[in-house]
C-alpha cells in the first residue's frame, strides 16, 4: 500500500496526483467518497487530476471525455478504453492505495515511448 | 415514436444515436452519412494523423464492443427532406421513413473559387482531404497556407515539424481575431514567428498561378508566393442545401431552439450546420467545436423524444482547444462582446499563460496556453456564472 496524504489535507472536490509510475489521481468527491484511478486519460497525455469532478465522474481536462471514478469506465469518445481503479484505504485518517495489478491503458503516445525504451 | 432517421454520421450524429438508447429510445434507429467511413475523430486530421503519428484506426469514435442497434446507411448522401411524408431522400433515390429526424449534417470547407482541379490545392475536413493531403507533404516543399485560423495555423504546425517551408496568409489584420479578440489573436498567431515560419497579414489572395499543379499563390498587393502545396483553410459552411424546400428554417445552418428543436415538430438539428439559440445572449449561434457536437446531441434527443417539452439544462460555455508547435492552446466562453483581457497567470512571451476576458468586470471568456489546471478551474467558473 502507498499513503497519499492525510484525508483532510484533501478538500472535498478536490484531486491529488501521485506521482508514481504510471500516475495515479486519487479523488475527493463533494460526497465525501475517496477514490483512485490512473492518472493519465487513455486517449492522450493528460492528467486526469486537473479535470473537472462531478459527482463520481471526472472530465479530462482536454477532450471532455468522462470517467466513471468507480469503475474507470469511459462515457464518450475521443477516450475508448477504460481507466484501470485502484483500491482504496483511509486508515487513522491517512489515505492509502493498494496499486492495481492490470495493465494500464496508457494513450498511445506514451505507450510508443514506452515501448522505445531500453527494458 | 418508432422510427428515428439520424442524417449524418460524424460525432453530432454518433452522439446523437448514443443519447437516443441512452435515453432508452428502443425502436428503429437508421444512422445516414454521406462519407463511405464509420464515425471518426476530426481534431487529429490536423495534428497527429496528419504528421503520420497516428493511423486511421486511432481515429474511430466507436469501441470495438459497441453496438447501438442502429442501421447504418453510410456512403449515402441526403438530397431532400420530404417533411410531409416524413421521409429522407438519399442521392440514390432511395427513401428513408421516419418519425423522428436528427439533422446533424456537419459544414463543409469553404474552396476558392476557380482552383478545382488544380493539382497541389486542398481543404481539409475529411479523412479522405488528410490522406490525401498527408501524402503530399510527406513529399516536402513549400506550402502555403491561405487562412490563419485554427485549421491553417494547425496545418502549418503540423507541416513544419516535417521540414515544409511554411508561409501563412491572412487577409485580416491579425489571425484568429474572431475568435480570441485582437490582442490574444495576435498573442497566438505569434507562435508561427517563434518558429520561423512566414506569416503575411493584412493581404488578400487574388489567385493561384499553375498549369495543372499549384505553383505560387498570387496575393492582391501585386506580390507572388512561390508553392509546392496549397491548403485553403477559409472556414466552413453548413451542408444544409439538401433542407431547402423541406420546412425547416435556415438562417446560416438550421435555426434551432435552445433546445435544438427546429422549425418542424419531430425534427432536431445538432452539431456543425446547426445554429442554437444562445439564452444569454439572446442570439442564435452556430458554433463549430467539437464539444458542442458531442454534448449537444444529448438535449436534441431529450427534446425529441419528450415532443419538446424537456427542459433544456444551462448549455456549458463553448469550449474548444488546439495544439501548435507543442503548444496546448484551450478557450471557453465568449470573446466577442468583451470589454478587456487580462493575463492572470504566466506570461504570454513564455507561451504559457492564462487570460480572462471581461465585460463590465464580469468573466465572459478564458484562454490559456500550457495552463491546462488552471484553465479547468476557470471554466467552471464560467459555467457556474454564465455570462
Amino acid at each position: 500500500m502507498i499513503p497519499v496524504c492525510l484525508l483532510v489535507e484533501l478538500p472535498r472536490g478536490e484531486a491529488y496526483r501521485l506521482d508514481i509510475d504510471p500516475p495515479v489521481s486519487v479523488f475527493h468527491t463533494d460526497d465525501g467518497e475517496v477514490f483512485a484511478i490512473d492518472d493519465t486519460c487513455t486517449h492522450q497525455d493528460a492528467s486526469l487530476a486537473d479535470g473537472w469532478l462531478e459527482g463520481c465522474e471526472v472530465e479530462c481536462p482536454l477532450h471532455a471525455s468522462k470517467f466513471d471514478l468507480r469503475t474507470g469506465a469511459v462515457d464518450a469518445p475521443p477516450a475508448k478504453r477504460p481507466v484501470r481503479t485502484h483500491e482504496v484505504f483511509v486508515v487513522d485518517g491517512m489515505i492509502y492505495v493498494q496499486p492495481s495489478t492490470e495493465a494500464p491503458n496508457l494513450p498511445p503516445c506514451i505507450a510508443a515511448r514506452l515501448a522505445g525504451e531500453p527494458a | 415514436m418508432r422510427a428515428v432517421a439520424v442524417v449524418g454520421a460524424s460525432l453530432a450524429g454518433l452522439s446523437a444515436a448514443r443519447s437516443l438508447r441512452k435515453q432508452g429510445y428502443d425502436g428503429r434507429l437508421v444512422v445516414i452519412g454521406d462519407e463511405p467511413h464509420r464515425p471518426y475523430d476530426r481534431p487529429p486530421l490536423s495534428k497527429e494523423f496528419l504528421a503520420g503519428e497516428i493511423g486511421e484506426a486511432d481515429l474511430a469514435l466507436e469501441p470495438d464492443d459497441e453496438d447501438l442497434q442502429a442501421e447504418w446507411l453510410l456512403g449515402a448522401r441526403a438530397t431532400g427532406l420530404d417533411s410531409a411524408h416524413r421521409a429522407v431522400r438519399l442521392a440514390d433515390g432511395r427513401e428513408v421513413r421516419a418519425d423522428g429526424i436528427v439533422i446533424a449534417t456537419g459544414a463543409t470547407a469553404r474552396r476558392l473559387p476557380g482552383t478545382d482541379g488544380l493539382a497541389g490545392v486542398h481543404t481539409l475536413r475529411t479523412l479522405d482531404d488528410a490522406r490525401a493531403l498527408r501524402d503530399e507533404l510527406a513529399l516536402g516543399g513549400r506550402l502555403v497556407v491561405i487562412g490563419g485560423g485554427f485549421i491553417g495555423a494547425e496545418v502549418a504546425s503540423t507541416a513544419y515539424a516535417l521540414g515544409l517551408d511554411v508561409t501563412v496568409v491572412e487577409a485580416a489584420p491579425t489571425p484568429l481575431a474572431g475568435p480570441l479578440g485582437e490582442t490574444m489573436g495576435g498573442v497566438v498567431s505569434a507562435l508561427h514567428a517563434d518558429h520561423g515560419v512566414r506569416l503575411l497579414c493584412g493581404v488578400g489572395v487574388k489567385g493561384l498561378s499553375g498549369e495543372t499543379r499549384v505553383d505560387a499563390v498570387l496575393l492582391e498587393d501585386g506580390r507572388t508566393v512561390p508553392a509546392d502545396i496549397v491548403v485553403v483553410g477559409v472556414g466552413a459552411h453548413p451542408c444544409v442545401e439538401w433542407l431547402q424546400g423541406s420546412g425547416v428554417v435556415l438562417d446560416n445552418g438550421v435555426k434551432c431552439g435552445a433546445d435544438g428543436r427546429t422549425s418542424l415538430a419531430a425534427v432536431v438539428a445538432v452539431g456543425d450546420c446547426a445554429s442554437w439559440y444562445d439564452p444569454h445572449v439572446g442570439v442564435h449561434r452556430r458554433v463549430e467545436h467539437w464539444t458542442g457536437a458531442r454534448e449537444r446531441p444529448d438535449a436534441a434527443v431529450a427534446t425529441l423524444l419528450s415532443g419538446g417539452a424537456a427542459e433544456p439544462g444551462a448549455p456549458r460555455p463553448p469550449y474548444f482547444w488546439s495544439d501548435q508547435y507543442g503548444v496546448k492552446i484551450q478557450f471557453a466562453g465568449h470573446a466577442a462582446g468583451a470589454d478587456s483581457v487580462t493575463v492572470e497567470q504566466g506570461a504570454p512571451g513564455d507561451r504559457s499563460f492564462l487570460a480572462v476576458y471581461r465585460r463590465a468586470g464580469h468573466p465572459v471568456a478564458v484562454l490559456a496556453m500550457n495552463q491546462p489546471r488552471v484553465f479547468m478551474r476557470w471554466r467552471k467558473q464560467l459555467a457556474a456564472t454564465p455570462s
